[in-house]
């Protein structure tokens, strides 16, 4: 098969002039999580905190509330140097610049944030978005996620997206001019999606992306539109072996183009990675900040969970009377910390640190069990002290999760 | 003694097919006669427990005594056992039959004479009984006398002529049936009340209150309070604490004569020390020979019955040993099992006694249970001449040490309208069943078979009822065993056995058997991250399998940024799920696949 001519993604299409994003250190690193919980229109899949405002969000209000918010958590955390800020949703290419440039500025006032380190915010690739980009670029965010979600004009009416596909290649085209670093998100295993199909939306798709793809199969969640149509036999979604194989399709495809999976469903250029998701997966601490934001904060000895209320009125009003809008804390002990270090770090082609883990769970992974899901293939290690997922395993994985951590 | 002579005394019992009016017209006996104030009055007051008065049966032998003023204006005594109907209890059955004169048939005149019917009122005949014949729900439009007496005449071969038509649930007729128990059924034969002592242990029972109680029927001699008994067939003695009558208030009176039925007291710690059909006598003078007919109980049905919360073993334990104070023809052991932990191999009189003790353990303490595939007790013969019983497929000796086995046969008697005979033989034939006899009475078939009783014990009464919409009635007793070409048929997952589904069939059923069971498993059976192959082999040889393919996607595509909280629920969840599995080697089964997998008949 010839491969049709795209350019060369491992090149950013833009990095002239630009300053560069700090690396990769290594370390899971202390992320800031800003959630922004509005959004034009529910699309029918997201199961996510977002909610609809008709008659418009006072924006000076809640940029208000994140400073104080913000303040709370610094308190929680005690100072720290910061990683990543990632500031997602909901849409949150619905603020207007000055709101993003004040969180920034609070987050920077908070804690220490060095130079350089990769500031992310979604998008949506609308028109009335994208005229925002530069006012994002000039609040200091570096990088962009966008929405895509699909490319073409009748799968994204079906996933509910207000977009066209024009206006995405128009935003994905002005990204890549404004911002150093760019991903987008696409959701495949849509109803009947052919391999081939999805084969060659994906090289279309690798031919625009500049170092990073989000690529995720739809999911059928609880709650949702989709949800309720499936319940009625409405919505047929791939499953077992067909999604599989539309899952390995899309490892093979990525790899090719030089975008290989460095998680789950996240694939880059190695060295383009994003930093804040690999705090979540490296079992880092983060602050969850806005409303149904969820963080991971160490204090001593203990490892703290936080997950603020959801609705953004009630997280308003509590931030208002208390200075937080934290509705639910929970200390962690040393097997959930264990759990979840699992949880999460067996999602990333890095797999786990070993040493790590037993610091943490006070345990060795059970040998037996290791041993079995080594002989099937599922497992490997890799030098003295980590372990990951084989390919294979990495399709199985809840299952694998659940037998190590048992 | 109470005073009443011979004479004035009527002991009988009433003989009917389920749901025919038996316990109604006892409530109408005990009415009719004033035994029972009207505000006491609750229906089906003989049966004591829910699970009788909720499915219309009785499961134990009950007494009343009826003071009755006759026409001839005399007073008359009338002792009434009321019998369990069910065959597992047949036993139990002749031996209260035995403690009475006469009885009463009760034949619902819509529905006619049914197979449980028959095998009571032969059992009341065997026992010498004069038999009154009453038609109940004659006021039903469905009710048609004059073919239901014909068929009384035809099938049993009882004079129906003088049948008394009657309404329990009105009370019409009822004042007939009270004439007919004086003027038609006998009094008592003559008793000595100077000779020894010698009575029928007719029942017994637990009371909290009160330690065993035991209905018993005086044949000669006196039974009174402080005596020194000795139950001949047990060799135990115990001094009498209370004598006394059923009204069916306990009313004490000073001694029971002969002829007379009543209860005592005498400090018996648990029912197993009372043996229905024993003979009770004076210790100091006993009688020279014990009454006839004296057998231990005998289990013919086994199963083993487990806790669904391995947690709750040491409550069933407690249970099962509460039951057994009240049900001595209920036995258990300790079993344990790979596949259902521990628990208990139960034996039973029948598939209905199994159904009750499961259904009175779940209830009555709350327990939630499994039972394996009920199980007959199979008779082996060794190449080394040992005999052995085997009660649990798991425990089968090797093959090669077998040189023969047998198994118990029944013959059933079914009754049925003719539409379903046709599915009925296919079904009896399937089963291995021998045809006897065949005979028609009206559109009514009655057929009679004879059938292994371990094709009976899987589904067969389950299987009758839906192929015939529930008209067929089915009644059934042990003959005897005979020797069977039976294998034992194991179920391996992964390789591994599973003891809790290994079961004896005959050869020519097991291959059927078995892949039935291996496409129930695989659909049971979680998909794991291998494959995993299920198969029914009799000794080395696999006769069917099944692949349960391996898990191929099983990964959450998204997580919500930070939230890693709903992915531990998840996990967690995940293993709350694993602590309900059981582990056969690397394979995971989860405790409700075997629950689905023991459900017979589906």
């Amino acid at each position: 098969m010839t491969l049709p001519q795209i350019p060369d993604p491992r090149k950013p299409a833009n990095d002239a002039g630009r300053p560069a994003i700090n690396g990769d250190d290594g370390t899971p690193g202390f992320g800031v999580y800003l959630h922004w919980p509005f959004c034009a229109a529910k699309c029918p899949y997201c199961d996510f905190n977002s909610h609809v405002r008709h008659g418009g969000v006072d924006q000076s209000a809640y940029a208000a509330a994140f400073q104080r918010e913000i303040a709370h958590m610094r308190a929680l955390s005690g100072p720290r140097e910061v990683t990543s800020i990632f500031i997602g949703g909901g849409t949150p290419s619905l603020m207007d610049p000055e709101t993003v440039a004040a969180v920034l500025d609070a987050v920077a006032g908070a804690w220490h944030v060095p130079e350089g380190i990769e500031i992310t915010m979604e998008a949506n690739p609308s028109s009335v978005e994208a005229s925002r980009f530069r006012g994002y670029r000039a609040a200091g965010v570096n990088r962009v996620s966008m929405g895509v979600q699909a490319l073409n004009d009748k799968d994204l009416k079906f996933l509910g997206r207000l977009h066209s596909v024009t206006e995405a290649l128009t935003a994905i085209d002005l990204a890549r001019e404004i911002f150093p670093r760019m991903s987008f998100d696409l959701i495949y295993a849509r109803p009947d999606q052919k391999p081939d199909h999805w084969a060659k939306e994906l090289e279309q798709a690798i031919a625009l992306a500049a170092d990073h793809l989000s690529l995720y199969q739809l999911t059928i969640e609880e709650g949702t539109p989709f949800f309720g149509l499936r319940q009625a036999g409405k919505l047929h979604v791939p499953d077992g072996e067909h999604s599989a194989e539309l899952y390995e399709l899309t490892q093979d495809v990525t790899a090719q183009y030089g975008l290989p999976a460095y998680e789950i469903s996240n694939h880059a250029r190695p060295g383009a990675e994003s930093r804040h998701n690999l705090t979540y997966w490296r079992y880092g601490d983060y602050a969850g900040i806005g409303p149904g934001a969820h963080g991971r904060l160490k204090t001593g000895n203990l490892k703290l969970a936080t997950a603020t209320e959801r609705r953004p009125e009630g997280w308003l009003e509590m931030v208002g009377t208390s200075g937080h809008g934290i509705a639910e804390t929970e200390e962690l002990d040393a097997v959930t910390q264990s759990d979840e270090m699992l949880l999460m770090g067996l999602r990333l082609t890095e797999g786990i640190d070993l040493d790590r883990w037993k610091k943490l769970s006070g345990r060795d992974l059970d040998a037996d069990q290791v041993d079995f899901l080594t002989s099937l293939n599922l497992i490997e290690r890799i030098g003295r002290n980590r372990l990951r997922c084989t390919p294979q395993g990495m399709l199985v994985l809840d299952a694998v999760v659940a037998d190590l951590a048992f | 003694m109470t005073d009443t002579p011979l004479s004035h005394i009527r002991n009988f019992s009433i003989v009917a097919h389920i749901d025919h009016g038996k316990s109604t017209l006892a409530d109408r006996l005990i009415q009719s006669t004033g035994s029972i104030e009207q505000r006491e009055m609750k229906e089906q007051i003989l049966d004591s427990m829910d699970i009788e008065r909720e499915r219309g049966i009785t499961i134990k032998a009950q007494t009343v005594r009826l003071e009755y003023d006759a026409e001839d204006g005399q007073h008359y005594v009338l002792n009434l056992i009321d019998t369990p109907g069910h065959v597992d209890f047949a036993y139990e059955v002749s031996r209260s039959l035995s403690a009475c004169e006469g009885s009463l048939l009760v034949v619902d005149a819509s529905q006619g004479v049914e197979a449980q019917t028959l095998a009571n009122v032969y059992q009341a005949i065997d026992n010498n009984h004069e038999i009154v014949t009453v038609l109940n729900k004659v006021d039903l439009p469905a009710a048609d006398s004059e073919r239901v007496k014909e068929q009384i005449e035809e099938v049993i071969g009882l004079d129906a002529s003088d049948a008394i038509p009657i309404s329990a649930k009105t009370g019409v007729g009822v004042p007939d049936v009270l004439e007919a128990i004086v003027k038609r059924l006998p009094a008592p034969k003559t008793g000595d009340p100077n000779a020894p002592l010698k009575a029928l242990l007719v029942d017994s029972w637990y009371d909290a209150y009160l330690g065993v109680i035991v209905l018993v029927r005086i044949i000669d001699g006196k039974l009174r309070k402080g005596q020194q008994i000795r139950m001949m067939g047990t060799d135990a003695r115990y001094p009498v604490d209370r004598v006394g009558v059923i009204t069916p208030k306990m009313v004490m009176v000073p001694d029971l004569g002969p002829g007379e039925i009543g209860f005592i007291t005498a400090s018996i710690k648990e029912v197993a020390d009372t043996r229905v059909g024993d003979t009770i006598t004076d210790d100091k003078k006993p009688t020279a020979e014990a009454l006839p007919g004296f057998k231990p109980a005998q289990p013919v049905v086994f199963c083993g019955i487990f806790p669904i919360d391995a947690a709750d073993f040491e409550d069933l334990r407690s249970a099962v040993g509460k039951l057994r104070l009240n049900d001595a023809s209920f036995s258990f052991e300790m079993e344990t099992s790979a596949a259902l932990g521990f628990g208990f191999r139960c034996g039973f009189l029948g598939l209905l006694h199994l159904e009750i003790i499961q259904e009175r353990l779940e209830r009555e303490f709350n327990l939630d249970l499994i039972a394996t595939a009920p199980s007959v007790v199979y008779h082996m013969t060794m190449t080394n001449g040992d005999q052995l019983d085997l009660h649990n497929p798991a425990d089968m000796p090797d093959v090669v040490k077998i040189a023969a086995i047998e198994e118990p046969w029944i013959k059933a008697t079914i009754m049925t309208p003719d539409d379903y005979l046709g599915a009925i033989l296919k079904l009896c034939q399937e089963r291995r069943g021998l045809q006897i006899d065949l005979s028609y009475v009206g559109s009514r078939a009655m057929v009679t078979y004879e059938l292994p009783l371990n094709e009976v014990v899987f589904d067969f009464y389950d299987r009758l009822k839906s192929i015939s919409k529930g008209y067929a009635s089915f009644d059934y007793h042990i003959i005897g065993n005979r020797e069977g070409d039976l294998v034992k048929m194991s179920i391996l997952v992964n390789e591994e056995p599973v003891d809790a589904l290994s079961m004896l069939v005959h050869r020519s059923a097991a291959e059927k058997r078995g892949r039935a069971m291996c496409e129930k498993l695989k659909e049971l059976i979680p998909r794991h991250m291998f494959k995993i192959p299920v198969q029914a082999a009799i000794g080395g040889r696999v006769i069917a399998r099944e692949t349960i393919a391996a898990l191929r996607k099983d990964v959450t595509a998204k997580c919500y940024g930070g939230d890693a909280s709903r992915k531990r629920k998840l996990l967690d969840k995940q293993k709350a799920g694993k602590k309900r599995m059981r582990q056969f080697g690397k394979v995971e089964i989860p405790q409700e696949a075997f629950i689905e997998a023991l459900k017979i008949g589906e």
